[in-house]
């Protein structure tokens, strides 16, 4: 019966993943891709990787639809019809298809409880966690203690994306408090982004402590904090969202948390023992590992915060037509 | 007794819950004009999830799995008519007009 | 028949990795390619994951009377891996706006037109 809700689901990403290779309007495009990420999330749910379907939810359909929302708006809203003949991207298509399909027939049954990964490291994993580690979420005992190293190289790799669309976009300040020019209209969703706001908040700070008991964890909480700045500024306007949260403010924070991590880290190392061993940080081990595992998870979430603001203000207060181009308003 | 008429009641919300939204979906598909489109998707959408949700509360018994749904509960009751709110005021700014009937048609 | 059954999974997701090479290689805008791309890397995240499901599991989170887990490797691996794409899509999509002001297009053939006269 559980097999029906999987062939569903994925028929559905068929349907939507054509869909999206044929229409040539970028906004319906945009909001395919949104539903493409909540159905591959509700498959997650299905396939037993809760961790992975609230990461899918909140980035996928979250974040990447409204980064993909605003390089719309900045660029030309409908795609051209293709000038050459898609004949041999086709054939390269159906080849490498048929080879890849030739290649999983090798591959074990799917749900197979003795395929080759189940045995050697895993099975580890799941017996050691809860007297080496203590926590009961295995995905956040594996993410942050027995492959933390992992993790601080993920970390870093998005404060650079952060860099990198610093670089490329900057963030062009408002002058002054600018409303949009739709102020008045715009009441209802004021008063209930207000109202949502701090639940929001909440909520994100709720997934990061609550990571080690239940889905959750440091990347989680980071978006979903950044998502009720998102929707603040999405109702507020750009001028009263630059002054809650300054810019300068948010590239301290960024790399305030990869120095948090980095120096949980070097802190083992002065105690006594390893990068990153975290049995050395309290007087008994479990507690080490939970007071390192607490202390990289935040220092994740702020910067995981920190550059998708960064990133979100990029791209909206870029002026269309360029660096050099007058203010429109 | 009491446990077999709460599964009953579950039940019965989540299929009446079920039935709102693919109500709602056929109204999506069917409905001429893009304001009725949106008012079939408000009003089903958040019923179906409130009645799905609530047999879902009655499926869960009185654990923390409940205060979570009711949590659910009400961001969902919050943030669904907003939404629906933000999609007719954005229509209306760009100036779609509502079709309206032929006054002459009985 | 059990070769069906047992690979399904595997045979869709591939048919979704050729739609999002498809659109990578065959259309011409840019932020298209980008969605392209992005398809592809979410439909590898639903192979590792499904090899990652044992039948009969439960999710990762040990908790008394349940003895059978999923396995929690690639969740790991794939988590990292989707917050690495969504910087790389952030990163794609800079550059695009920055190639939409510098040559007034995102189309790939008036870009490769511009760069020829010039």
């Amino acid at each position: 019966m559980q097999y029906l809700v999987d062939i569903v689901l994925l028929g559905l990403l068929m349907i939507t993943g054509f869909a999206i290779v044929r229409m040539r309007s970028l906004l319906a495009v945009t909001m395919l891709t949104s539903i493409y990420s909540l159905f591959s999330a509700l498959l997650f749910v299905v396939l037993d990787a809760v961790d992975v379907a609230l990461t899918e939810a909140a980035i996928g359909a979250g974040i990447s639809t409204i980064l993909l929302l605003a390089t719309v708006a900045l660029t030309t809203e409908y795609e051209k019809v293709p000038g050459h003949r898609s004949l041999l991207p086709l054939l390269v298509v159906t080849l490498t298809g048929a080879a890849l399909i030739y290649g999983t027939l090798d591959m074990p049954h799917y749900g197979d409880p003795n395929a080759p990964v189940h045995r050697h490291v895993a099975p580890e994993y799941i017996e050691d966690t809860p007297e080496e580690v203590g926590v009961p979420n295995v995905v956040t005992s594996v993410l942050a203690s027995y492959r933390g190293y992992d993790t601080l190289g993920e970390v870093t790799v998005i404060f650079t994306a952060g860099v990198g669309v610093l670089a490329l976009l900057g963030v062009h300040l408002r002058k002054r408090t600018e409303q949009p020019h739709d102020y008045k209209m715009l009441v209802v969703l004021r008063v209930i982004a207000k109202l949502l706001f701090p639940l929001i908040l909440l909520f994100a700070l709720y997934v990061l402590f609550h990571g080690d008991y239940g889905p959750g964890g440091g990347f989680q909480a980071g978006v979903i904090f950044a998502t009720g700045f998102v929707l603040y500024a999405l109702t507020h306007g750009l001028g009263n969202a630059e002054r809650v949260i300054p810019p300068a403010l948010l590239g301290v924070l960024a790399a305030a948390g990869v120095l948090l991590y980095a120096a949980v880290g070097i802190e083992g190392m002065l105690l006594g023992g390893k990068f990153l061993e975290y049995n050395v940080l309290a007087d008994d081990p479990v507690s080490g590992q939970h007071l390192g595992i607490l202390l990289i998870e935040t220092g994740v979430g702020i910067t995981v915060a920190a550059v998708i603001l960064i990133i979100y203000f990029g791209f909206v207060s870029r002026r269309p037509g360029g660096a050099d181009a007058q203010d429109p308003s | 007794m009491l446990d077999m008429l709460l599964d009953i009641l579950s039940w019965i919300l989540l299929l009446g819950g079920a039935l709102f939204l693919l109500t709602g979906a056929i109204g999506v598909l069917r409905f001429p004009d893009f304001y009725s489109r949106l008012h079939a998707v408000s009003v089903c959408d958040t019923l179906g999830a409130g009645m799905v949700l609530l047999g879902l509360m009655l499926q869960g018994g009185l654990t923390l799995v409940t205060v979570k749904l009711m949590l659910i509960f009400y961001f969902m009751v919050f943030s669904g008519p907003t939404a629906v709110h933000a999609l007719a005021e954005a229509a209306q700014v760009s100036g779609l007009d509502p079709v309206e009937d032929d006054p002459e048609d009985g | 028949m059990s070769t069906l059954l047992g690979h399904y999974n595997y045979w869709i997701v591939i048919v979704l990795m050729m739609t999002g090479f498809y659109t990578v290689i065959a259309r011409p805008n840019l932020v298209k390619k980008i969605i392209g791309l992005f398809i592809f890397q979410t439909s590898v995240f639903i192979l590792f994951i499904s090899m990652a499901k044992v039948e009969g599991g439960t999710a990762p989170i040990i908790e008394e009377g349940y003895s059978l887990y999923s396995n929690p490797l690639p969740h790991v691996l794939i988590l990292t891996a989707i917050v690495v794409g969504l910087a790389t899509t952030a990163l794609g999509l800079a550059l695009v706006v920055r190639i939409q002001e510098a040559y007034g297009t995102t189309n790939e053939d008036d870009i490769h037109i511009q760069d020829e006269t010039d």
